[in-house]
C-alpha cells in the first residue's frame, strides 16, 4: 500500500534580493493511512514552509525548486494550482497555528464553513449548512446551531480553534497538515484538542503531520517524528525510540531543553548558539558550531544513515546507537 | 442601539451650540459689513438706521442671544444682501453641490476601488506602478490648474462638454436636479471628474494598502487552504476588511466635498453653495456665513453618525449594542 503522503527531496527556496533562502533543502518523509507523523524543530528550521509546501501554498518570492510530494501516488508539485485548489481544503486540509488570526473577523462561523462546503461540492446552502452544523458538533462546540451564526470574536481561543479544525474536517481529507494548532492555547485546552486529533485519526483513516516544537506534544500524540534543523530533517524515526535514545546531538540538545527534564535547583540546560541564517549556511553538518561532538570531519556534509532498523539520522558521530550496528 | 443614537444626539447638540459660539465670534471679527453694504455717499443718519435695521448696534453678546432664540425657530437670519432668509438661499443652492458631490464620491469609488484593487495584488506590475504615479499627480495637481485645463481641452479645443452652469434642470421634491436630464449631466460631467481626481487617488492610495497589509493575513491563507477560488477570497475575504478604513474617509471627504468645493463650482460657475458662500464672504453677509457654517457643521455629524453605523455594519466587532458573550 502506497503511503498517503510521501516527500522526498523536497527542497523549497526563497529568492529574496539578499540571496537564496534555503528554508527546506532535501526533506523526506512519509505518513500512512491513520497515522501522525509529528514534525519537531525550532523556529525558522523550515517546519512550516515545509507544510505550506505540501498545500502548495508558498508565495513569491518562494518557490518549490526540487524533490517530489506524492500524495497517494501523485505528486503534487506537478499540479497546476486550479487542480491543487480542487485537493485543498477537500483532501488535504490545513489547521493554523493561531485561532484568533485564522478565521475572517468580519464574516460569520456559517460564511466561513458553508462557503468551504461549497468550494468542492455542488450543494444547496441547506444542505452545506447541516455539514457545518455536524462538523462543529464533531469537535464539540455545545450548540451549534445558535454558534453557527456568530462571529469569530465572540469564541475563545480554544473554540476558534475547534471551528477551525471543524473547517478542516469538512470534507473528510486524507491529510491534515497541523501547523503548531495548540501553541496558543492553554494546557488543558491542548490537551482536549490533542485527544480530538488522535481519536480522529484512528477513527477515520486521516494522516496527519503535526508541526511543533513542543516535543512532550510530538511524545503523547504522534507514531513517527522527524526532527528538522535548518531545513533537513536531522533524525527520525519512530516517536519512542527517538525520544528515549535519540542519535542526534541536536536532537539530545532539544530533549535537554524540555524543563522538566531538569532536576529542581539545577540551571536549565540549553542548546548553545543560535540557528544559522539560511542565507549563509556553514559548510558540512550545519549543526557543527553549536554541536558538543563536533570534529573536523564534521565539514563534510554528514548523508541519512541507518543506524538502526527504521531510524535516521544525518550524523557522522551519534548517540545511543546500539552496539551491533553501523 | 436607542441608547446610543440619544447619547450621540446629545453629543452632537453640544457641537452644534459650540460651534455657533465660535461662527458668531469669528464672522465678527472679520470686519464690520456697514462699510460694504452702505453707499459711501450715505449720511449719518442714514447710516445709523441702516445699522439698527440690521441689528448690529447690539453689543456682540445680545446679538448672539436675539440669533439663538431665532435659530431654534428654525430663522439662521436674513441675508443683508439679497434680504431673503439665509437658509432659504442656502437650501435653494443645496442640491446643485449635492448632487456635484455625490457624483464625485460614487466616481472615486467606482474608479478608485478596483485600480486599487488591482494595484493591491500586483504590486510590481508596470500598470501598478502607473497607477500609483497617476494617484500621485491627483493628489497634487491644484484643483483650479485641472479644471481649466479640463475645459481647454474639452470644452474650447473639442467643443465635446459644456464648461459653465447646470444645463436643463428637472424639478422632483420641489427641487431643481441637474443629473436627470441629458444636457445638465453633461453639464455635471467635468466639475465632477475635477472633484474627484483627488478622491480617486484617495481611494485608490487606501484601497491598495488595505489589500496588500490584508493578503498577508493568516485568515487569507486559511481561505486559500479552504480550496476557495481566488475571486471569493479577493472579492469576501480581502475586500469586506478593506472597506472599513475606506469608508471611513470617503465619508469625511463627501462632507468637505459639500461645504468646500469652492474652486471647482467658480471656475465652472456651478451655483452651488461653494460659490454662494465665497460670496457672501466677499461682501460680508453675515447670517448666510453663520447659517452656512451651521448647516455644515450638521451635516459633518449627521455623516460622522452614518459611517460608524455603516462600521458596525462592516465590523461586527464594533456592533454598537452588546451581545451575549
Amino acid at each position: 500500500m502506497t503511503a498517503t503522503l510521501e516527500v522526498r527531496d523536497l527542497r523549497t527556496h526563497f529568492f529574496t534580493r539578499a540571496g537564496v533562502v534555503r528554508a527546506v533543502d532535501g526533506v523526506s518523509f512519509a505518513v500512512d493511512r491513520g497515522k501522525v507523523l509529528g514534525l519537531v524543530g525550532e523556529s525558522g528550521s523550515g517546519k512550516t514552509v515545509t507544510g505550506f509546501s505540501i498545500m502548495g501554498l508558498v508565495d513569491p518570492p518562494g518557490r518549490i525548486t526540487g524533490g517530489s510530494i506524492l500524495f497517494k501516488g501523485r505528486d503534487l508539485a506537478g499540479l497546476s494550482e486550479e487542480e491543487m485548489r480542487g485537493l485543498r481544503g477537500n483532501r488535504i486540509a490545513m489547521i493554523f497555528q493561531d485561532p484568533m488570526m485564522t478565521l475572517n473577523p468580519v464574516l460569520r462561523i456559517d460564511t466561513q464553513m458553508i462557503e468551504t462546503v461549497q468550494a468542492h461540492e455542488r450543494v444547496s446552502r441547506d444542505e452545506a449548512r447541516q455539514r457545518a452544523r455536524d462538523a462543529l458538533g464533531q469537535v464539540g462546540i455545545p450548540s451549534p446551531d445558535e454558534r453557527l451564526r456568530s462571529y469569530p470574536h465572540q469564541f475563545s481561543g480554544g473554540m476558534r480553534q475547534r471551528v477551525a479544525i471543524a473547517i478542516a474536517l469538512l470534507h473528510k481529507p486524507d491529510l491534515i497538515v497541523a501547523d503548531e494548532p495548540t501553541t496558543a492555547l492553554d494546557v488543558t485546552i491542548q490537551g482536549q484538542i490533542l485527544a480530538e486529533a488522535q481519536k480522529l485519526c484512528r477513527v477515520t483513516g486521516t494522516a496527519m503531520i503535526w508541526i511543533t516544537h513542543d516535543l512532550s506534544v510530538v511524545a503523547g500524540l504522534a507514531d513517527d517524528i522527524a526532527v528538522m534543523y535548518a531545513g533537513r530533517v536531522v533524525e527520525q524515526g519512530p516517536v519512542d525510540e527517538v525520544l528515549d535514545a535519540p542519535f542526534h546531538p541536536y536532537t539530545v540538545g532539544l530533549i535537554g531543553s524540555v524543563p522538566s527534564r531538569n532536576r529542581r535547583g539545577e540551571p536549565l540546560r540549553q542548546i548553545p548558539g543560535m540557528t544559522p541564517s539560511l542565507l549563509d549556511l556553514p559548510a558540512g553538518c550545519t549543526f557543527r558550531a553549536r554541536c558538543p561532538r563536533a570534529e573536523p570531519r564534521c565539514s563534510e556534509p554528514p548523508p541519512m544513515a541507518e543506524y538502526s532498523p527504521g531510524r535516521f539520522a544525518r550524523c557522522i558521530h551519534p548517540y545511543n546507537v546500539p552496539e551491533m550496528a553501523a | 442601539m436607542t441608547v446610543y443614537l440619544f447619547r450621540r444626539l446629545i453629543q452632537a447638540a453640544g457641537v452644534v451650540l459650540a460651534m455657533s459660539v465660535i461662527v458668531f465670534i469669528g464672522v465678527y471679527a472679520i470686519g464690520d459689513p456697514v462699510e460694504i453694504l452702505i453707499s459711501p455717499e450715505a449720511d449719518q443718519y442714514e447710516r445709523e438706521r441702516a445699522v439698527k435695521a440690521l441689528g448690529l448696534d447690539l453689543p456682540l453678546w445680545q446679538q448672539y442671544l436675539t440669533f439663538l432664540g431665532k435659530a431654534l425657530q428654525g430663522d439662521l437670519g436674513r441675508s443683508f444682501v439679497f434680504n431673503e432668509p439665509a437658509l432659504k438661499l442656502i437650501l435653494q443652492r443645496m442640491p446643485a453641490t449635492l448632487e456635484l458631490a455625490v457624483g464625485a464620491t460614487v466616481a472615486a469609488l467606482i474608479i478608485g476601488i478596483p485600480l486599487g484593487l488591482y494595484a493591491g495584488l500586483k504590486p510590481d506590475s508596470p500598470l501598478s506602478k502607473g497607477i500609483m504615479a497617476g494617484s500621485i499627480l491627483g493628489f497634487s495637481l491644484p484643483t483650479f490648474w485641472v479644471g481649466l485645463m479640463l475645459i481647454l481641452v474639452f470644452a474650447v479645443q473639442l467643443g465635446w462638454l459644456p464648461s459653465t452652469g447646470r444645463g436643463e434642470t428637472v424639478e422632483v421634491l420641489g427641487m431643481r436636479w441637474s443629473f436627470l436630464t441629458r444636457d445638465g449631466l453633461a453639464h455635471m460631467v467635468m466639475p465632477a471628474i475635477n472633484l474627484s481626481l483627488f478622491k480617486i487617488s484617495l481611494v485608490i492610495r487606501l484601497t491598495r494598502a488595505g489589500v496588500r497589509e490584508t493578503m498577508l493575513m493568516d485568515y487569507v491563507k486559511f481561505a486559500r487552504a479552504k480550496g476557495l477560488s481566488p475571486r471569493r477570497v479577493i472579492m469576501v475575504h480581502v475586500f469586506k476588511n478593506i472597506l472599513i478604513p475606506v469608508v471611513t474617509v470617503v465619508g469625511l471627504e463627501f462632507g468637505g466635498t459639500i461645504a468646500f468645493s469652492v474652486v471647482t463650482e467658480s471656475i465652472f460657475a456651478w451655483p452651488g453653495m461653494g460659490k454662494l458662500i465665497i460670496d457672501s464672504i466677499n461682501v460680508l453677509d453675515r447670517p448666510v456665513i453663520v447659517a452656512y457654517l451651521m448647516i455644515i457643521v450638521l451635516m459633518f455629524i449627521i455623516i460622522n453618525l452614518v459611517v460608524d453605523l455603516t462600521y458596525s455594519m462592516l465590523d461586527p466587532r464594533v456592533r454598537l449594542e452588546a451581545k451575549g458573550t
